[in-house]
């Protein structure tokens, strides 16, 4: 009988896994990482010759769930195709294996991650519009009626030219919102387009650090301020993150912990109501101008204040200074 | 299989005799001499007798599927039948009886002389690695069977070199490479590649079905095999 090392065993039961597309435009090539609800590959696409990302169910699932996770797949693949926005992945095709499993095409994105790339940007400046670029996209999606629920540094990648793509729509939910017709809806019998009963039932979907209070107590009604508190916990981690982020022209960042903090209110209410309210905060610390969220102190208004006009400043105080040598002489 | 053992006619019989040996005497034997420190010759002879002794009495016919996996039922058998043999104090001796199918014990060796460091905490863990090893193993064999009569040899071959040969660490092989290995282009091999895989995923369910008891079990042991831990 053929021998077969471990390392070949492991082939072979992620060769036994393998997807087998209905559709024979697309060659399953490697297995790229094994998720809770699928396992993602890369993929060529025979039509338009280009690599692609497929996600798939994991199989075999566990029968009872078998419905809810493929439901779920398949709600993921809809709603990234409604999201059509530069920071959001998009989505190509909808199918379903030989097995009847369903899956997706994606574009592939290749870069690192944010808990990755943070600790490499070293200007706290850079970081901040780091932070407004990962905003963005969600922004979007709350317009479209959709949250994220898993927002965190593992599931936002950064492309080779800076670009942001905001990741893994797996537990996104949608909500009622301006432009979106569908009903709130963990929905999973009211309509095309539907979410799991496990959300329905209030089963905890998020990741501990990242995930609001309500979100983890399980609550079914949550909104899009459960992703206000998870950028608020990222922009934490990208005031935290090591190393520290070199002080310059913004120092101080205690507005900024402030920011995260009011982000990140036990209260939904407490929190900045949606993500261009939390945008402008930040922008306003970018800008020089202070923060609602921080009660600064005469000194640091101050030293704010220097350090927003400190060209004009300088050129104040070398005029002084020449009009008094000027005088002198 | 256990249907077949039960199985009044002798023919039906004898082929789930066939196949339960032929699918459980390596992890037994690989089982005997690692967790109950059996010498080669030792293991040789209570494979042989653990089989034998368990289809004339029809242990095994007494298998409920309900009550757990026929592979752990197995193993307690296996373990119950070592325990009598310790607490016996004698030397086996074997019984007249000849088992269905040969048993390659020089390449059950060979195999255990290329193994990992086993962890021997935890019994079952082994047993199920070994079944699993052995599995995948004749599925290997039988697709490489089923090409050489469909006149696929390269394509296995292919199968072969790219999935079944271990890379070197930190040198993975490419497309590229074993196109020009083997004289065909990258797509050739990309194709064939993703026939032989559909392929073996086929034959591998075929003999779970032939080794379960029933479609949940089939689905089990695929389960079992994808999320288990089978390093």
């Amino acid at each position: 009988m053929t021998w077969l090392s471990d390392g070949v065993v492991a082939r072979l039961r992620n060769i036994a896994d393998w997807p087998t597309p209905s559709d024979a435009r697309y060659d399953v090539l490697e297995p790229l990482a094994r998720g809770g609800m699928g396992t993602i590959y890369l993929a060529h696409d025979r039509v338009l010759d280009r690599s692609v990302v497929f996600k798939v169910l994991a199989t075999p699932s566990i029968p009872s769930n078998e419905q809810a996770l493929a439901s779920r797949l398949e709600l993921e693949a809809r709603i990234l195709a409604r999201l059509n926005h530069p920071g959001i992945v998009p989505v190509y095709d909808l199918g379903s294996l030989d097995d009847g499993r369903p899956y997706y095409v994606m574009k592939r994105v290749e870069g690192p991650t944010l808990a990755e790339y943070a600790p490499t940007v070293r200007s706290l400046a850079e970081r901040l519009r780091l932070f407004l670029r990962i905003c963005e996209p969600v922004a979007f999606a709350h317009a479209r009626g959709v949250i994220h629920r898993d927002l965190k540094p593992e599931n936002i990648m950064v492309g080779p030219f800076g670009e942001v793509l905001v990741m893994d729509w797996g537990i996104a939910k949608l909500v009622p919102s301006q432009g979106n017709e569908t009903t709130e809806s963990d929905g999973a019998d009211s309509g095309p387009i539907s979410a799991s009963r496990k959300t329905r039932h209030g089963t905890v979907l998020g990741t501990r650090g990242y995930m609001a209070p309500e979100q983890a107590r399980g609550e079914v009604r949550i909104d899009a301020r459960a992703d206000i508190y998870a950028l608020g916990a990222i922009l934490s981690f990208l005031l935290d993150s090591v190393p520290p982020p070199e002080s310059g022209p913004l120092s101080g960042v205690r507005p900024l912990q402030a920011i995260a903090r009011k982000a990140c209110r036990s209260e939904p209410v407490e929190r900045y109501q949606d993500v261009a309210l939390l945008m402008a905060e930040v922008g306003r610390f970018l800008a020089g101008d202070p923060v609602e969220a921080y009660q600064e102190r005469p000194m640091e208004r101050l030293g704010r204040f220097v350090r927003k006009h400190r060209i004009a400043l300088l050129l104040v105080l070398a005029y002084l200074v020449m009009r008094i040598l000027v005088a002198l002489v | 299989m256990v249907a077949g053992l039960r199985s009044a006619d002798p023919e039906v019989k004898r082929a789930g005799q066939d196949t339960l040996v032929s699918a459980y005497w390596k992890p037994v034997y690989k089982y005997l001499r690692m967790k109950w420190s059996a010498t080669a010759v030792d293991a040789q002879d209570l494979t042989q007798e653990f089989f034998m002794r368990a289809l004339e009495k029809g242990f095994f016919e007494s298998y409920e599927p309900a009550k757990g996996r026929f592979r752990t039922f197995l193993r307690t058998c296996l373990d119950g039948f070592m325990s009598n043999q310790r607490k016996g104090e004698r030397r086996l001796k074997r019984g007249g009886g000849v088992l269905p199918v040969a048993l390659d014990f020089d390449d059950a060796e060979r195999e255990l002389d290329r193994h990992a460091v086993v962890d021997d905490t935890n019994a079952e863990a082994y047993f199920h690695r070994e079944w699993i090893r052995s599995v995948l193993g004749q599925t290997v064999d039988s697709l490489r069977e089923d090409y050489a009569r469909q006149g696929k040899a390269l394509q296995f071959r292919i199968f072969e070199r790219y999935d079944l040969k271990e890379s070197e660490a930190g040198s993975a092989t490419t497309y590229a490479q074993v196109a020009g290995e083997f004289g065909v282009s990258a797509s050739d091999v990309t194709n064939y590649l993703a026939a032989a895989r559909r392929s073996f995923r086929r034959a591998l369910i075929e003999r779970f079905r032939t080794v379960c008891e029933s479609e949940a079990d089939v689905e089990r042991e695929i389960r079992d095999l994808l999320l288990g831990d089978v390093r």
